[in-house]
């Protein structure tokens, strides 16, 4: 009789927990579902219609035209092969740089907290204030980048950001040197799980620090190294405010992104219909992109995420 | 006095002393560079707004500022910038309060309460966080359209505090995980309820958790640009990033207020960065690696 009341008032409990905790993510749920997936699944419904906002009530739909018609514009074939280099040249470099900020700021000296805090000053900056800060520095006269190529010889001064290749090699070095330190952050908080003892061990069989870094250290910062990759690639994707700032997609679409091309049809011409398409597509290529990464996180890893 | 050392034993000495300085100096120039690497640029940005006019167009670019606040003052009269920072200050301010109240109570269920799904859950969260704005933009705008919310404080502070729950619950989840659970059973046979446990005896506790999220959902709703462009379409109601953005002079740039502008959007963060770095990079971390 008691073992049947504890039971069923155990039993009782479990399911008010539940209760209880659909209850408190109640809130979270609505806002989830308002702002973000009933927008997702709207873009759909929306990419299927030919809607010209300042044509209104002349709406209708025309299935997968805006598809075909994605399929045969150039621009936005320049703006995937353009996001799609920016994604691997910036994630790629992040990474790197991100693991050497790792391994300084790891060790243990005087004014590490100075130097953690220097190297997380790019990070906290708003972007937009990044993006006029490269822009102006790499601006025709006045900008820092003519005075260190040129020195006072303004005869030779370049505008860099008329230039396509300079235009997006430096919206790449802004990314760059935005975003590594977030990298570098996952980065430590690797480098943090990984035992001093093996260090240790290694240090008495006589192993170089070379051969400590690449025996022990690399493997062990794969899932971190992995997991600092899909958190820079998914950012990377949504490039945005740096291309809107420094360059508006010039000089002649060479630095025109997914997500810009996608917010000049949408509300520079009004193409809802044909944005909304865009839209799709960059959400289908960065959750591919998403879930290729989660598979190759090894199971532990992956629950950690 | 005997000589307890011999010349070989100082000699050795010698040698590791000087490894040790090589080692050091191995050491400190990339930590150098990355230091000044990091603070250069930024430096750059304080320095132009510093100057005067004629500095800022000097051609080739001088260094040093004449410590000049012509930029700030132009930037405050000329171009408003003080409703910019009121602007980003009332919307920043309500979300992280609201997007901390919601994630508090999810992140709390998400890292205490036997529920099933918790993990679909907390990977769909994470997508929210990780998928680009652009797919949600148009109808995002529509419906605030609709609403004849745009232009409003409500219609741009609602996706924000959307878009910063993930990482509210990610953070709140993995420090409620921390906490002891008998804290939590005691006072439930105290009398508490479910609600009473969390807020008075698990909340007080997590203080530095809710602290880490707020910093960074603050800073994030400080930065936004791209539904901040979109929402807040008049002058009036644009926040900071838009306004920088936006900065048009009648005939050249205006650098000089731009730089002196960013330098203030700027300030509470570098002094944010710098009282709360262990915070911040606590946070970043948080889930990332150690689940």
């Amino acid at each position: 009789m008691k073992t049947f009341i504890t039971k069923k008032a155990h039993l009782f409990a479990g399911h008010s927990e539940a209760a209880f905790g659909l209850g408190l993510l109640a809130p979270a749920f609505v806002c989830v579902a308002v702002f973000a997936f009933y927008p997702i699944l709207y873009s759909f419904y929306l990419s299927l219609q030919r809607i010209i906002l300042s044509l209104p009530g002349r709406e209708r739909f025309v299935l997968f035209e805006n598809y075909r018609a994605l399929l045969q514009d150039a621009a936005a074939r320049e703006a995937l092969a353009n996001t799609l280099a920016f994604v691997a040249a910036s994630t790629i470099l992040e990474v790197a740089a991100g693991l050497g900020i790792a391994l300084i700021i790891n060790r243990h000296f005087r004014g590490r907290g100075l130097v953690r805090a220097a190297v997380l000053i790019p990070w906290a900056l708003p972007t937009v204030v990044a993006a006029q800060m490269w822009r102006f520095i790499m601006n025709d006269n006045y900008g820092l980048a003519n005075l260190i190529a040129f020195g006072a010889d303004t005869g030779q001064y370049r505008a860099w950001l008329a230039e396509p290749m300079i235009a997006f090699v430096s919206l790449v070095a802004a990314d760059v040197w935005k975003t590594s330190c977030f990298a570098a952050l996952i980065i430590l908080a690797g480098l943090q799980t990984i035992p001093d003892e093996l260090y240790e061990a290694a240090a008495i069989d006589g192993a170089t620090a070379w051969q400590r870094f690449s025996r022990i250290t690399l493997p062990l910062l794969r899932p971190a190294l992995l997991i600092a990759l899909l958190f820079r690639t998914m950012d990377a994707f949504r490039i945005f405010d740096l291309v809107f700032v420094m360059t508006q997609g010039g000089p002649g679409g060479s630095t025109s992104v997914l997500q810009f091309y996608g917010y000049q049809k949408i509300f520079s011409e009004g193409l809802m219909g044909y944005g909304s398409a865009i839209s799709v597509v960059v959400f289908c290529v960065t959750l591919a992109v998403s879930v290729l990464y989660i598979k190759m996180l090894p199971g532990a890893a992956r629950r950690g995420i | 006095m005997a000589n307890y050392y011999s010349d070989s034993d100082n000699q050795a000495y010698g040698r590791t002393m000087q490894k040790k300085f090589l080692a050091r100096i191995v050491f400190f120039l990339p930590t150098l560079c990355v230091v000044l690497a990091s603070l250069l640029p930024f430096l750059w940005l304080v320095d132009t707004s510093l100057k005067t006019q004629l500095q800022v167009t000097a051609i080739p670019p001088q260094i040093l500022p004449a410590l000049s606040l012509e930029f700030y003052r132009a930037a405050i009269t000329r171009y408003n910038l003080l409703l910019y920072v009121g602007n980003s200050l009332i919307v920043a301010g309500a979300t992280t309060l609201i997007s901390l109240s919601i994630a508090v109570l999810a992140g709390y269920a998400l890292a205490r309460l036997r529920m099933p799904g918790k993990n679909l859950i907390m990977a769909g969260l994470l997508l929210v966080s990780m998928f680009p704005q652009i797919s949600i933009a148009g109808p995002v705008w529509t419906l605030l359209q609709q609403l004849g919310w745009l232009n409003t404080y409500h219609g741009l502070v609602l996706p924000y505090v959307t878009l910063t729950l993930p990482l509210g619950v990610w953070i709140l989840a993995s420090f409620f995980k921390d906490l002891p659970v008998e804290l939590e059973d005691a006072a439930r046979v105290d009398g508490c309820s479910r609600m009473q446990a969390l807020v008075r005896v698990i909340l007080p506790l997590a203080a530095p958790g809710v602290f880490t999220a707020a910093i960074l959902v603050f800073i994030y709703a400080w930065n936004e640009f791209f539904f901040a462009l979109l929402i807040m379409t008049r002058q009036d109601c644009q926040t900071l990033p838009v306004g920088i953005a936006l900065f048009q002079g009648r005939y050249t740039m205006p650098w000089g207020e731009i730089a002196a502008a960013s330098t203030m959007a700027t300030v509470p963060l570098v002094a944010l960065v710098f009282f709360c770095q262990k915070k911040i990079i606590r946070g970043l971390s948080a889930g990332a690696v150690k689940g």
